[in-house]
C-alpha cells in the first residue's frame, strides 16, 4: 500500500517540480514526449521485470527512475531515452548481489549509455550556479533524504568534497569565488539529496555509509582534477558502486525497506524495520 | 549524403506548417567586428589533440605588444604557427547570426502563389546544394624561423623552472605584469601549465606591411578541454567580449561549468532592421546577457561543416579547417556535400571576474541538431493589389504589430521608437476604374 509518508512520494513530487522547473526556465530541450516515454519505459519495465521474478509491481521507484533520467539525460535520438529507461530498470533485476541490486538504476543508464554511444551526454553546467537555485535544491533535497533517514550519506559526501575542493583551491591560491562556483552548481547538489542517498544501492550501516561517501568523492575529484573527464560525479558512483557488498559485508546491517518514517516518543524520526515476510517481498521488488 | 538529404526533408515539412517562412535569401550577417575588446579562440580538437587559433583586436602599438599565454602541456618550437586571419575571418562570417528575407506573394493570386511555393522550394533544394563546400586556395601561411621566430612574433618558451619565476622574470624584462598575476600563475603551475611569452618581433612585422597582428596557432595534446580565462580579466578594463570557435568530429561543445543558452532564433523582426541588422544584433546580445544575469555563454551557432542554410558565407574548405588545425580531415580530398567529419560550435561570451570566476571548461556532446541565429524579416507584397486585400492588410497589420514586440523584446529597445521605424503597411487600391479612359 502507497503510504502518504513513503519518501518516494516526496521524491517523486520534487524531481516532478524540477524537470518543471528546468523545461519551463533552464531552456532544458526535453521535450513532453521524450519524457512520457521514458517514464512509460521505466514502467513497463519494471511491471515486466515484476512480472518475470513474481513480485508485487510498484510503480513508484520506477517513476524516480524515469524523471531523473528524464532530468539529466540528453540525446538527440529520440529512441535512446526509453532505451535508457528500460536499460535502467532492467539492471535492478539483473544486477544483483546477494538480494541487492547494484548500481543506482538512473546512475547506471546515464553512464552505460554514455560509454556505449557517442549520442548521450548529461550537461552538468546546464544548471547554472545560482546560489537561490543550490538552496531550493538543498532544501527540497534534505526533506526528501530525512525522510529515506539516508541523509548521512548526502552530508558525508558533500562534507569530504566541498573540503577536499576548497582545500585544493586554497593550494592552488584560487580566490574562494573558484570552489563556490564549483559548489553551487545545481547538478552537484540534485546528486548528493537525489542520486547517491538511494537507500537501496549504499551500505546499510552507518559507518560503512560514510566510508562509501568518501570513496565515492575521492574517485570523483580524480576523475575530474585528474582525468579532466566530464561527469566525474555520475562515473565515480559508478564505480564504487561494487564496493557496497563487501562494506555490507564488513558492517553488516539490517536491509534498508522502503517504509513510512513513524515518530519515536522522543520524536525523533527512525525508519521503521519490521522484518515481515511480505515487506521483505516488498524491497525484493524494488 | 543521407544526413543532408535528412535535413533539407526536414526544412521541407517545416515548410508545410509556416509556408511563406522558409525561402528566404541571406541579405545580412552580423560578425564579431561589432564588439569591441573582442577576442576570437578557435579550439579544433580530436581526442586529446588539441590546435588553438588566438586572435584578439589589439590596437595598440606593436612595441608594446606582449602575450603571457597559459598552456596546459611544454611546448616545443614546432608547436607554434601563425594563423592566417582571413581563414578566422571566414569562419566568423559562416557561423555568424543572419538575417533572412522574405517577401510575401501577391495576395491576389492563388494559383500563382501555390505554383510559387512549389518553385521556391525547388529553388531551395538548389541554394542548398549550391552551399556546398567549394575549394579554395588558401593556405595556410605559416613560416617558422630557428630563432624561435613565428612570423612576426618572438616566442619565449619557458621552461617549468623559469615559469616559477614568471612574474620576477617578465618585470625583469620591462614587462608590466598586473596585480595578482603572480597568484593566478601559481595557481596553473600547481596544474602543471606552462606558459610562452608572445611578443612582436617589429623588423619582421614592419616586413609583413600588415598594421594587425596574425592569430597565434599552438598545437599540444592534453585531456584538458579548457580555456584559461582568469589570466586576461586581471588587467581587463570592465567585462570582456569572447567568441570561442570548436570544431570537433562528434557534434555541438557546451560549456560544462556555465549554462550554455541559445541565442533567440527563428524569430520575425520588423524590416527596417536591415539597415541596422549590427546594431540590432548587439542590441539583442546586450539583453540576452543582461536576461541571464551575465551567467551564461551564448550558442550562437552549431552545426556540419559540410553545409549551411542559409548559408552567411560558404562552408570552410578542407584547405582552410585544416590550416585551423582539424587534423583529421584527409588533405588534398575534398568532402562534397552530406555530413563532414567537422562540426562547428560557435559560443559567445560576456564575461567578468565576477561572473565567471573560475575558467571556461568544455565538453563534446553528441548532439548534431543544427542552430544559427537566424532572424526574419518579411517584406509586405509591395506591388498593386487587383482585389480586395482587406484581410490580407490586416494579417500584415497584425504580423508588424507582432515584430515591433518580439524586437522590443529581444533588444529592450522603447517600443515607441521602433513604431516610428517601421513602415506599416497600407495596401495600394487599384486605380480607380475611369482614370484610363481618357488617359
Amino acid at each position: 500500500m502507497a503510504n502518504r509518508n513513503d519518501p518516494r512520494i516526496f521524491q517523486i513530487g520534487v524531481l516532478s517540480l524540477l524537470l518543471g522547473y528546468g523545461v519551463l526556465f533552464l531552456d532544458f530541450e526535453v521535450e513532453a514526449l521524450r519524457a512520457a516515454a521514458t517514464l512509460v519505459s521505466a514502467l513497463v519495465t519494471q511491471y515486466c521485470g515484476s512480472r518475470l521474478t513474481r513480485q508485487r509491481f510498484d510503480p513508484r521507484s520506477a517513476l524516480i527512475s524515469g524523471l531523473s533520467l528524464s532530468l539529466l539525460m540528453r540525446t538527440d535520438q529520440f529512441w535512446l531515452a526509453p532505451a535508457g529507461a528500460a536499460l535502467a530498470i532492467a539492471s535492478k533485476f539483473v544486477l544483483r548481489i546477494r538480494g541487492k541490486h547494484l548500481f543506482n538504476p538512473t546512475c547506471f543508464a546515464l553512464v552505460a549509455l554514455m560509454g556505449m554511444s557517442d549520442r548521450v551526454w548529461v550537461s552538468a553546467g546546464q544548471w547554472g550556479s545560482t546560489a537561490l537555485f543550490a538552496f531550493a535544491v538543498a532544501g527540497l533535497g534534505f526533506f526528501v533524504t530525512q525522510r529515506a533517514a539516508r541523509s548521512d550519506v548526502t552530508w558525508a559526501f558533500l562534507g569530504f568534497y566541498t573540503s577536499a575542493v576548497i582545500g585544493r583551491s586554497i593550494w592552488l591560491g584560487e580566490p574562494l569565488g573558484v570552489p563556490l562556483h564549483g559548489l553551487v552548481s545545481g547538478a552537484l547538489l540534485i546528486f548528493a539529496f537525489f542520486m547517491i542517498s538511494d537507500p537501496k544501492t549504499i551500505p546499510d550501516a552507518r559507518p560503512a555509509r560514510v566510508l562509501f561517501a568518501g570513496l565515492v568523492a575521492a574517485t570523483a575529484l580524480w576523475i575530474q582534477f585528474g582525468l579532466y573527464h566530464p561527469n566525474a560525479l555520475l562515473w565515480a558512483l559508478a564505480a564504487c558502486a561494487p564496493a557496497v557488498p563487501l562494506l555490507d559485508r564488513i558492517f553488516p546491517a539490517r536491509r534498508y525497506q522502503w517504509r513510512a518514517l513513524q515518530q519515536n516518543p522522543k520524536g525523533e524520526n527512525h525508519a521503521t524495520l519490521h522484518p515481515s515476510a511480505a515487506g521483505v517481498a516488498a524491497a525484493r521488488a524494488e | 549524403m543521407r544526413r543532408f538529404t535528412l535535413a533539407l526533408l526536414v526544412s521541407l515539412l517545416l515548410v508545410q506548417s509556416d509556408a511563406g517562412a522558409f525561402c528566404g535569401f541571406f541579405v545580412s550577417k552580423a560578425d564579431t567586428k561589432l564588439f569591441n575588446k573582442a577576442s576570437q579562440v578557435v579550439i579544433a580538437r580530436s581526442g586529446k589533440r588539441t590546435v588553438m587559433t588566438l586572435a584578439n583586436d589589439y590596437q595598440g602599438d606593436p612595441a608594446e605588444f606582449a602575450m603571457v599565454i597559459p598552456v596546459p602541456t611544454f611546448i616545443e618550437e614546432g608547436q607554434i604557427h601563425v594563423g592566417d586571419p582571413q581563414v578566422l575571418a571566414h569562419l566568423d562570417a559562416y557561423t555568424s547570426p543572419r538575417l533572412v528575407e522574405y517577401h510575401d506573394p501577391d495576395p491576389c493570386v492563388r494559383a500563382q502563389y501555390r505554383q510559387d511555393i512549389l518553385g521556391a522550394m525547388k529553388s531551395a533544394r538548389e541554394d542548398a546544394s549550391r552551399s556546398r563546400p567549394q575549394v579554395s586556395g588558401e593556405g595556410l601561411g605559416v613560416s617558422i624561423e630557428a630563432s624561435y621566430n613565428v612570423g612576426e612574433y618572438e616566442i619565449l618558451i619557458l621552461s617549468a623552472k623559469e615559469s616559477d619565476g614568471l612574474e620576477v622574470w617578465l618585470r625583469k624584462n620591462g614587462y608590466r605584469v598586473p596585480r595578482g598575476a603572480s597568484q593566478v600563475l601559481e595557481g596553473y603551475l600547481k596544474q602543471d601549465m606552462r606558459f610562452f611569452v608572445a611578443k612582436v618581433n617589429l623588423k619582421e612585422h614592419a616586413r609583413q606591411g600588415s598594421a594587425n597582428l596574425r592569430p597565434l596557432q599552438i598545437a599540444f595534446e592534453s585531456p584538458k578541454f579548457m580555456l584559461p580565462i582568469r589570466l586576461g580579466m586581471l588587467n581587463a578594463n570592465g567585462p570582456q567580449e569572447l567568441f570561442v570557435y570548436t570544431l570537433t568530429q562528434k557534434g555541438r561543445v557546451e560549456t560544462a561549468n556555465y549554462k550554455t543558452t541559445k541565442l533567440p532564433s527563428g524569430v520575425e523582426i520588423p524590416t527596417f532592421v536591415k539597415d541596422e541588422f549590427g546594431e540590432f544584433y548587439r542590441a539583442m546580445f546586450d539583453e540576452q546577457v543582461r536576461q541571464e544575469k551575465m551567467s551564461s555563454v551564448f550558442l550562437e551557432y552549431a552545426w556540419d561543416m559540410g553545409w549551411c542554410d542559409p548559408c552567411a558565407a560558404d562552408p570552410l574548405s578542407n584547405e582552410e579547417l585544416r590550416s585551423l588545425g582539424v587534423f583529421w580531415l584527409p588533405g588534398g580530398q575534398q568532402f562534397r556535400g552530406g555530413a563532414a567529419p567537422v562540426y562547428v560550435t560557435r559560443m559567445h561570451v560576456r564575461y567578468d571576474e565576477e561572473h565567471f570566476p573560475a575558467d571556461l571548461v568544455f565538453q563534446e556532446t553528441g548532439d548534431r541538431s543544427n542552430f544559427q541565429g537566424r532572424y526574419v524579416m518579411r517584406q509586405p507584397f509591395a506591388g498593386e493589389l487587383t482585389c480586395n486585400a482587406d484581410r490580407y492588410a490586416e494579417q500584415v497589420r497584425e504580423r508588424q504589430e507582432r515584430e515591433v514586440e518580439m524586437l522590443a523584446k529581444l533588444t529592450a529597445w522603447e517600443e515607441d521608437r521602433i513604431r516610428k521605424k517601421v513602415k506599416w503597411f497600407r495596401a495600394l487600391s487599384p486605380n480607380p476604374w475611369w482614370e484610363k479612359i481618357w488617359n
